[in-house]
């Protein structure tokens, strides 16, 4: 669950409208009035609370994850992944934001009559193969059919457990004045490529999905000497709905530099042509990384001996100054401010 | 990346600057048109890099907030017919009406898709043979030719259930509209770049003399809006008012001449309200005599007709001011408090464009309240 955890019981914030909007579900300030206003205000118990990617509970010996996600990206096969792979990368990654190892996943399938069985066949190789690459596997299942017309084809429930190595604590509680913000890659290629597939736009062929496992990428990190203070995957909402979560969360404010955010020209050049901001674009294979000024460079080094995290720079800081806001330098040296947006981005007119 | 690193330089940008400040003696107030450059200039800051004695004003370019109430009623109407399927661009579907909005009627059952070009609403009239497709035509002169082929070819294939609600507006009457108002306070223009492509500037010389203000057409990346500044700056300085074009690397002072006879083959100028601002003749397109029968306004007449408009704006909106540059966002008492992106009291608060989504977006501080 991607969200921040300005929650306070006694004062559940109103949902508004009557009906769910498609926008409930982007990612951006209706999302967490939904969670706020409905879920939490009925599940609420300290671990939910602190709306993290994963809960994390002690046991007798030692710290378990645990956390659940829901995939139903349409169309079902796009370039550089598919929603097989994503089911399990996306789980994976929430185990490792919690700087977990991942132990097994469970997998919920809900098909469409109808659905072509090469398509399903397809799909779980794709998920079978990933789980490998993650090192995980699928222990327990379950399948629905439901009537044509009522899903897209296959919606995907995955929920995974993982170890918590001792002594690890990650989470916004952790953050510290003068944190250095860690990027670990170039932004925006998933949303893009999904997006290419999805609306037919036809300017692509170079934009892959980054979908990738980044368990291993924390491990290496948790094990090279830094003060891992917290980690957050950039998905639904990117990068910058990802860092005003946990700037609220943790009542810190954040400066993030504008030229120092990777971006790969392909990419750039789509958002330019349908006024999308790829600080705002959708990944599944970047994360975000807090470590104190001295040990960044540790941490760049470890991040960067992995494929996923070869481009890793330090891209910001955390600052007592304008708490729960980030602040973007721009380019040109002028300051402005990096918002959660209301829903999802549009298209624009002109 | 080509066309748009070169202008983001922060290099040239501050010899820009330079020049600006070197230029200006005394107060000027100078509108940018457009509502992409607006956003380009609360996005970058470009304000404050500006002398105090040059003040920016927002103006009316932004067609999805100038969009009349009564069309957008229509428009949720119609998106909530059964056989219909409703092609809108995305940044129309967050505008209130009286009633909700697009995505409102889409939570509630109705057809409504997405489109990045006219050409996609034609293609589902194709692949649907059986249901209605109506076309919201919403922009200025900029989007206006691609609608227009649209038609024309939804005529060529012979296409019978492909229609139009036309909402287009004309950017010079709404300019000649804020110049004519009593106590004008503008004194120099930058023309919106992409209208022009279309267009050209020749219509804009003869508004130049009459009301003997420069109008300097200009672009949307930062440098383009700091030269577009500094060349209305020197004209002002030097007493001078004619029209000039920074944006030459798009646009031609006859503009286009082949999606200029598109548009006035299938549209034709009528008088438009505009949304917060009224009525400004011949601001507006609809579609001519030929092509009546893709009118979305004509053809479904009948199911118009049965729905009596509900409420109208909420009497705390102030985007008319907004929009003529009367007022800027944050110093609307509404801003940030009773008027968000998620409960919007008006379309310049959603739209891609809107000047108060730019400063909600970009400036707002903390405690909900707007920078300056």
């Amino acid at each position: 669950m991607n969200t921040h955890d300005e929650f306070q019981l006694q004062c559940p914030l109103p949902v508004s409208g009557d009906r769910v909007l498609l926008a409930h579900g982007g990612g951006g300030r209706l999302m967490q009035d939904l969670i706020r206003g409905i879920f939490l205000r009925s599940f609420d118990n300290e671990w939910l609370r602190r709306l993290h990617d994963g809960a994390t509970f002690p046991v007798e010996g030692g710290t378990l994850a645990f956390t659940t996600d829901s995939y139903v990206v349409s169309p079902l096969f796009y370039p550089g992944g598919d929603i097989g792979s994503l089911a399990v990368h996306g789980t994976v990654n929430d185990l490792a934001m919690c700087g977990a190892m991942p132990l097994h996943l469970s997998a919920g399938f809900i098909l469409e009559e109808g659905l072509a069985l090469d398509t399903l066949r397809k799909v779980v190789e794709s998920m079978a193969k990933a789980a490998e690459g993650a090192g995980v596997q699928v222990i327990t299942g379950d399948t629905k059919v439901v009537d044509r017309g009522k899903g897209d084809g296959i919606y995907i429930n995955t929920a995974g457990i993982g170890v918590v190595p001792p002594g690890v604590r990650i989470g916004p509680q952790e953050l510290q004045p003068g944190d250095r913000i860690l990027l670990s890659g170039d932004l925006g290629s998933h949303g893009l490529a999904v997006m290419s597939v999805r609306e037919g736009l036809r300017f692509t062929g170079e934009i892959e999905s980054d979908s990738a496992p980044l368990h291993l990428v924390v491990r290496d990190l948790l094990e090279c000497g830094a003060s891992v203070h917290c980690l957050r995957d950039l998905t639904r909402g990117g990068l910058a709905s990802a860092l005003n979560e946990l700037a609220v969360s943790a009542q810190v404010g954040m400066t993030i530099e504008e030229r120092l955010i990777p971006v790969r020209e392909p990419v750039r050049g789509a958002c330019e042509l349908l006024g999308l901001d790829p600080l705002y674009v959708a990944n599944e294979g970047r994360f975000v990384v807090f470590v104190p000024d001295a040990h960044v460079e540790v941490a760049l080094a470890a991040m960067r001996r992995h494929g996923a995290a070869q481009q890793a720079a330090q891209i910001g800081i955390v600052t007592v100054e304008h708490p729960s806001l980030v602040v973007l330098r721009t380019v040109l040296g002028t300051h402005r401010i990096l918002d959660l947006l209301s829903g999802e981005q549009l298209p624009r007119i002109c | 990346m080509k066309y748009v690193d070169e202008y983001r330089d922060d290099a040239t940008a501050a010899a820009l600057t330079d020049r600006i400040k070197r230029t200006v003696s005394r107060p000027w107030t100078v509108m940018e048109v457009c509502g992409g450059q607006t956003h380009a200039i609360v996005r970058f800051g470009l304000d404050a890099l500006l002398p105090s004695a040059l003040t920016l004003v927002h103006g009316p370019g932004c067609p999805v907030c100038v969009t009349p109430i009564g069309i957008l009623d229509q428009a949720l109407q119609l998106a909530a017919l059964p056989r219909v399927i409703f092609c809108s661009f995305g940044d129309m579907l967050r505008v209130p009406g009286s009633q909700g909005n697009l995505f409102d009627v889409k939570a509630a059952g109705g057809d409504v898709r997405i489109i990045y070009s006219p050409l996609d609403a034609l293609e589902l009239a194709r692949a649907n043979p059986d249901r209605e497709v109506v076309c919201f035509a919403v922009g200025f002169e900029t989007t206006a030719p691609a609608y227009a082929m649209a038609a024309i070819q939804a005529r060529r294939l012979g296409l019978t259930n492909f229609s139009l609600l036309a909402a287009h507006v004309l950017v010079p009457p709404a300019m000649e509209a804020i110049l004519s108002a009593p106590g004008c306070l503008v004194q120099g223009f930058l023309a919106a770049g992409h209208v022009c492509t279309v267009m050209g500037y020749e219509e804009y010389e003869d508004m130049a003399r009459r009301y003997r203000v420069p109008i300097v057409v200009t672009g949307f990346e930062p440098i383009d809006i700091l030269e577009g500044i500094a060349m209305v700056v020197s004209q002002l300085e030097a007493g001078r008012a004619g029209v000039e074009n920074q944006y030459s690397r798009s646009v031609r002072r006859e503009g286009n001449l082949a999606a200029q006879a598109a548009v006035r083959e299938v549209f034709e100028p009528a008088s438009r309200a505009w949304r917060g601002i009224g009525d400004i003749p011949l601001s507006g397109l609809t579609l001519t005599a030929a092509y009546v029968d893709m009118d979305a306004s004509v053809r479904f007449r009948d199911p118009l007709s049965r729905f009596a408009p509900a409420g109208g704006e909420d009497p705390d909106c102030q985007s008319g001011l907004v929009l003529q540059g009367w007022l800027k966002p944050p110093d609307c008492p509404a801003f940030a408090t009773r008027c968000t992106p998620e409960n919007p009291l008006g379309a310049p608060m959603v739209s891609g464009e809107g000047a108060c989504a730019a400063y909600y977006r970009y400036r707002r501080r903390h405690d909900g309240s707007g920078a300056r």
